[in-house]
C-alpha cells in the first residue's frame, strides 16, 4: 500500500437553508480510489470545479470525507487521535502565497511550524537551514517576504512545509497566481525536493506544461478520475482532453492536428525537438 | 489618440535609501480603438502603468494626456477620468460585495449620481455584454463559478461605460473554459462596442491569437513595442527579462534549424499546421 490511499472517497458540499435543512448538495467527489506510491511524482489534472481541490484538501484532513477512507501511511485521517500525525507527513501549499506567509522575515516564517509542535530551539534553526537550502532561498533568510517575487514567496512557504519534515507534500495550484519565471522556479524546486530529498509529490494543477516531467498524470472530471497514466499516454488522447476542457502543450497539439491530417507522426509528442526531429524525416518538407 | 503617456516616471521612496524606480522615461501613444496588450515579468511596471493611466497613481514626474488634456492639469476631475477609463483588477470578484447580482453592477453608476432607470438599464446592459442573463441577476454573486464571477466584476465595470478598458491579468487562476470564457468576452467588447483594450497578460499564448500589438514592459521601461509578430522575433531578449515567446515560436525555431523553410514569424498553432501541410502538399 502506497502513502496516499484513497478508497470509494466520497465528499458532498451540504448547504443548510436557514431551518437548518439540506438545501442544496454539490456532490464534489463521487467515489475516488487512488493509490500513490512513496516517493512518486503525481500530478493531478482537471478544470475548475472538477473536484481536484476537495480531493487536495481531503489529504490532510482539512476536509474529512462524506464517505470512504483516505489513508495518509496507514492512518485514517478521520481518526482524531492521528489528526496532527497526518498533517506532519502530508504538508499542504495553496493557490495564494500572501495568504500563506505570516513571518515578518522569511526564517522566522519558515521556523513557525516546527515552533508550533514544540521542537526545540537548536533543532527549530536546523530545521530552518536546511529547508531554506532545499528550496534554494538561504540568500533571503533575513529579508522581508514582503519584498519577494511570488515564485519566491512560494518556495519560503513550500519550505515551511519542508520544515515540518513532511513524507509527501500536496500542493494546490501553487502556480496560478504566479508568473512564467515563477512557475519556473516552483516547479524546478518541487521536482528537486522529490528527487533528492525523496519528497512524494502531489501536484493539483491546470497547466499541462508543468505535468510532463509527471510520473504519473491523474485526470479528473466531475468527481471521478476519468484518466491515469504516464504524461506520454495521456497526452497522446488529445480529444479527450479537450473534451475535459484541459489544454495541451501547443506542441502536442500541432503534432495531433498535423496527424488528423494525414501526416505520419506518433502519438503524445512531448517535445519540441522530437517533433523537430520527426518532421525534418519526413520527405518533402526539406 | 485615446491616451498619450509622456516621460513618466514613479519613483517608490524617492530620496531615501530605499528609492526605486517603478516606471523610467515610459512614453507610448494608445489610439482610440486599440487592441494592445502590455506583458512583462512581476514587477517589470506593467500594473503601476495602468494604475496610471486612470489616475490612482500619480507620477513622480512626466505626463498623460487623455483627449488630448493632462490628467495632471488643475481642476482635472480624475473621477470623471476613472469614468471613462476601466479599469479591471486582478481578481476583480474579490470586489464584489452586494446581496445579489444585479446590485453589484448597479453599484458603480449608482455612485455616478444617475437616475434609477439609466442605473438599472446600464446594468443590464453590461450584463448582457458579458453573457449573464436574467437567471443570474438575483443570485449572490458569490455562488457562482470562478469565470461567471469575474464576468460580473467586468460587467459591474462596464456599467461605467469605459471608452478604455484596462484588465489586469483577467484570466489568473481561471481554467482553460473560464480562460476562453474571458478573453472571447474581451474581444467581444472590442469588435461589436469599438472599446479601446489594454490587456495585462503573462500569457504569450493568449496575446499572440488576440491583440494587434503588443508593449512589453522591464525594470520599469518600455523594452519592445510592436505587433505580435515582431515582439515575438526577439524571442532571445524577451527570455533575458523572464519571458518567453508563445511555444510555437520554438517549434518553428527549431524546424528551420533542421533547414524546413517555415516563416518564421508563425506564433499559432493554426498558422503552423496550414504552413506546414502547404509544404507537405506540395
Amino acid at each position: 500500500m502506497g502513502i496516499i490511499k484513497a478508497v470509494n472517497l466520497i465528499f458532498d458540499y451540504i448547504r443548510h437553508d436557514e431551518e437548518e435543512n439540506k438545501d442544496e448538495i454539490n456532490h464534489a467527489l463521487r467515489g475516488v480510489t487512488l493509490d500513490i506510491k512513496e516517493g512518486s511524482f503525481v500530478a493531478i489534472l482537471g478544470h475548475n470545479g472538477s473536484g481536484k481541490s476537495t480531493f487536495a484538501k481531503l489529504m490532510n484532513g482539512l476536509l474529512l470525507p462524506s464517505d470512504g477512507t483516505v489513508y495518509i501511511s496507514n492512518m485514517k485521517t478521520d481518526d482524531e487521535e492521528h489528526l496532527w500525525d497526518v498533517r506532519k507527513t502530508a504538508g499542504m501549499v495553496f493557490q495564494n502565497p500572501d495568504n500563506q506567509i505570516i513571518g515578518n522575515i522569511v526564517e522566522e516564517d519558515v521556523g513557525f511550524g516546527p515552533e508550533n509542535i514544540g521542537t526545540p530551539t537548536e533543532e527549530i534553526w536546523e530545521r530552518v537551514d536546511q529547508s531554506l537550502e532545499a528550496v534554494g532561498m538561504t540568500a533571503y533568510r533575513l529579508q522581508s517576504p514582503n519584498k519577494l517575487s511570488g515564485g519566491q514567496k512560494q518556495r519560503v512557504a513550500i519550505a515551511g512545509v519542508m520544515a515540518m519534515r513532511p513524507q509527501c507534500i500536496v500542493l494546490d495550484e501553487p502556480t496560478a497566481m504566479l508568473d512564467p519565471n515563477g512557475r519556473r522556479e516552483v516547479i524546478k524546486t518541487i521536482h528537486e525536493l522529490n528527487r533528492q530529498e525523496r519528497i512524494t509529490v502531489l501536484l493539483i494543477t491546470h497547466y499541462m506544461e508543468e505535468v510532463i516531467d509527471a510520473d504519473r498524470v491523474v485526470v479528473m472530471d466531475d468527481g471521478h478520475v476519468v484518466m491515469d497514466g504516464a504524461p506520454k499516454e495521456i497526452f497522446s488522447r488529445v480529444s479527450e482532453l479537450k473534451q475535459y476542457s484541459l489544454d495541451v502543450p501547443q506542441v502536442t497539439e500541432l503534432a495531433y492536428e498535423l496527424k488528423q491530417a494525414g501526416m505520419e507522426l506518433p502519438d503524445g509528442i512531448l517535445s519540441i525537438d522530437e517533433l523537430a526531429d520527426r518532421l525534418a524525416a519526413h520527405k518533402g518538407l526539406l | 489618440m485615446a491616451i498619450k503617456v509622456e516621460h513618466l516616471n514613479h519613483i517608490y521612496g524617492q530620496d531615501t535609501i530605499f528609492e526605486q524606480y517603478a516606471l523610467k522615461d515610459v512614453s507610448l501613444t494608445i489610439g482610440d480603438g486599440e487592441f494592445v496588450g502590455l506583458i512583462g515579468h512581476t514587477g517589470s511596471g506593467k500594473s503601476t502603468l495602468t494604475q496610471h493611466l486612470n489616475g490612482l497613481l500619480k507620477a513622480s514626474s512626466g505626463d498623460i494626456l487623455y483627449n488630448g488634456t493632462s490628467i495632471y492639469s488643475e481642476g482635472y476631475s480624475l473621477k470623471e477620468l476613472r469614468s471613462h477609463v476601466g479599469l479591471v483588477f486582478q481578481y476583480p470578484e474579490h470586489q464584489l460585495f452586494e446581496v445579489d447580482v444585479f446590485s453589484d453592477v448597479c453599484f458603480g453608476p449608482k455612485n455616478l449620481g444617475l437616475e434609477k432607470e439609466e442605473i438599472e438599464r446600464r446594468a443590464r446592459e453590461a450584463l448582457q455584454l458579458t453573457g449573464l442573463d436574467e437567471s443570474f441577476y438575483k443570485q449572490s454573486p458569490f455562488e457562482l463559478s470562478g469565470g461567471q464571477k469575474r464576468r460580473v466584476a467586468i460587467a459591474g465595470v462596464l456599467a461605467m461605460q469605459p471608452e478604455v478598458l484596462i484588465l489586469d491579468e483577467p484570466t489568473a487562476g481561471l481554467d482553460p473554459r473560464g480562460r476562453e470564457e474571458i478573453l472571447g468576452l474581451v474581444a467581444r467588447l472590442h469588435e461589436e462596442q469599438g472599446m479601446t483594450v489594454i490587456l495585462v497578460s503573462h500569457s504569450m499564448e493568449d496575446v499572440a491569437r488576440y491583440v494587434s500589438r503588443l508593449i512589453v514592459m522591464n525594470h520599469g521601461e518600455k523594452a519592445l513595442d510592436g505587433t505580435p509578430k515582431e515582439v515575438f522575433r526577439h524571442y532571445k531578449e524577451l527570455e533575458a527579462m523572464g519571458l518567453a515567446a508563445p511555444q510555437i515560436t520554438y517549434v518553428v525555431q527549431a524546424l528551420r534549424e533542421r533547414g524546413i523553410p517555415i516563416d518564421q514569424d508563425i506564433t499559432t498553432v493554426a498558422e503552423a499546421r496550414d504552413a506546414i501541410l502547404a509544404m507537405w502538399k506540395r
